[in-house]
């Protein structure tokens, strides 16, 4: 089985992508499943359970961060995957503080940029984007052509071996060659490993801690003026 | 040789759609289920893979950039990603050209966000033409973007290229070498523009010319007298 991993900014059009790809492996007689990671709020895996039929989940992350969320359910998510005889396990997430990225190895990263969000985006958002293996742009239909290239020009500057894909994906413009990549991708492998260093710490404020200020916590710590420091055993 | 097509045709009725679809190299993958061809043959796939290899420029209805950039940075960004050697020549030559068709001129230091619809138009083709240095050019409705349009025209006849207009304007549409008359969705008849409306486009400059003239008095603050009128309508000089 192949694990594809699509990650972006809220309200990129990951799911819009992800609807384009599905339809496009059904129709080449492939089995896919989807797994949606969110916070609060997520009705995809309903939708498009109902839409095209294929096993979908989803799975709230709630109290932990999303992309914590994702490292330990996983392999989880995977063995059911293979339960339900999939080809690929589609899997969304809401990738959210920009430190992290929820890539593992052998299998196919795929990072959902906005064309109207700005050209400092991708200088913004980290190894979601750099340790990406395909930049999916969407809504190019709203920018003009020049800046079409100025802003893939700043996605390679930031990601330079990064495969980038501009796609209008409500009208499935520019799907074929992602589902190519796809279907050329590396059967994923177990146990899996995050690709990139997570960041440094283990963050009292995801495990709920809310005072303010570095004396109130433990771990890796600054302050205005202090570089980082540890405190704790 | 340049070539000057106009698509005309009522609202509605898929001139944009056309247009889109030719950026697209649309291969049934577009609304219209559409497929075009270069010469009878399919397009390369790096003309769609690559923006600097892809030799059409569209300049949409957007009059927005939505770029966080100070034009001057902007346009070394695009001459750099098409290869161009004198990057500082270049830029010149555009916001030149961009100034020459908008009332309001542009700086390198304006952000891009900042520009007005008539000068987003306006640096659009500049871009197209001299950074972009694409052999054909799409322009969606260029009347409605408050630039100078004959002048506009004037400078584009100058660089051999393909320029495709959806228009509304009669003179364009007149000026142009051959129009497409869209119905429904489709190409529905081709005018090669004879000596006759040559002849027409020619009187209808007057006109226009007229009309612009008096847009210029009203915007700078005159009051159009009957003596005003007169001349103006004078310098027509009508005889059928």
């Amino acid at each position: 089985m192949k694990l594809i991993i699509f990650a972006g900014p809220p309200t990129c059009g990951k799911t819009t992508v992800i609807r384009q790809v599905i339809k496009r492996i059904l129709t080449k007689n492939l089995k896919p499943s989807f797994i949606k990671i969110d916070v609060l709020f997520a009705d995809e895996d309903e939708t498009i359970a109902k839409d095209f039929g294929i096993p979908t989940r989803k799975i709230y992350s709630g109290e932990l961060c999303p992309d914590h969320c994702n490292v330990v359910v996983l392999d989880e998510a995977v063995e059911w995957a293979e339960k339900q005889g999939s080809d690929f396990l589609f899997v969304e997430t809401a990738g959210l503080c920009l430190r992290c990225s929820p890539y593992v190895e052998n299998s196919l990263g795929i990072v959902v940029l906005e064309s109207t969000s700005g050209m400092n985006l991708p200088r913004k958002i980290g190894p979601m984007l750099t340790l990406a293996d395909i930049a999916v742009i969407t809504k190019i239909d709203l920018i003009s052509q020049a800046e079409r290239e100025v802003f893939r020009y700043r996605v390679l500057e930031a990601a330079k071996e990064i495969t980038v894909v501009e796609s209008n994906a409500l009208y499935g413009i520019g799907i074929d060659p992602i589902v190519r990549k796809i279907i050329d991708s590396k059967e994923v492998e177990l146990p899996m490993f995050l690709r990139g260093n997570p960041p440094v710490g283990t963050c009292t404020i995801c495990v709920g801690k809310k005072e303010i200020g570095a004396k109130n916590h433990f771990g890796v710590l600054r302050t205005m003026d202090q570089d980082l420091f540890y405190v704790g055993e | 040789m340049g070539d000057i097509i106009s698509i005309v045709g009522p609202t509605g009725c898929g001139k944009t759609t056309l247009i889109n679809d030719i950026e697209l190299f649309a291969t049934k993958n577009t609304p219209s289920e559409r497929t075009i061809l270069i010469n009878d043959e399919p397009v390369p796939e790096d003309f769609t893979f690559d923006p600097s290899k892809h030799p059409i420029a569209l300049i949409s209805q957007h009059t927005n950039f939505l770029s966080d950039l100070p034009v001057g940075d902007f346009l070394r960004i695009h001459a750099k990603v098409r290869g161009a050697d004198n990057v500082d020549t270049i830029i010149e030559e555009t916001l030149d050209f961009a100034n020459q068709l908008t009332g309001e001129s542009i700086n390198r230091l304006t952000g891009m966000t900042e520009l007005s619809g008539g000068q987003t138009r306006s640096l659009l083709i500049a871009d197209a033409v001299i950074i972009g240095n694409s052999p054909i050019i799409l322009l969606d409705e260029i009347e409605n973007a408050g630039i100078h349009r004959t002048k506009a025209l004037e400078l584009l006849k100058k660089y051999d290229k393909i320029f495709v207009f959806v228009t509304h304007d009669s003179r364009i549409a007149l000026l142009s070498d051959f129009r497409i008359i869209m119905k429904n969705g489709s190409m529905e008849k081709m005018i090669i523009t004879g000596p006759e409306e040559r002849r027409a486009a020619m009187e209808l400059k007057k006109i226009d010319d007229v009309m612009l003239e008096f847009r210029r008095l009203i915007r700078a603050g005159e009051e159009i007298t009957d003596e005003i009128f007169n001349s103006q309508i004078k310098n027509l000089a009508y005889s059928n």
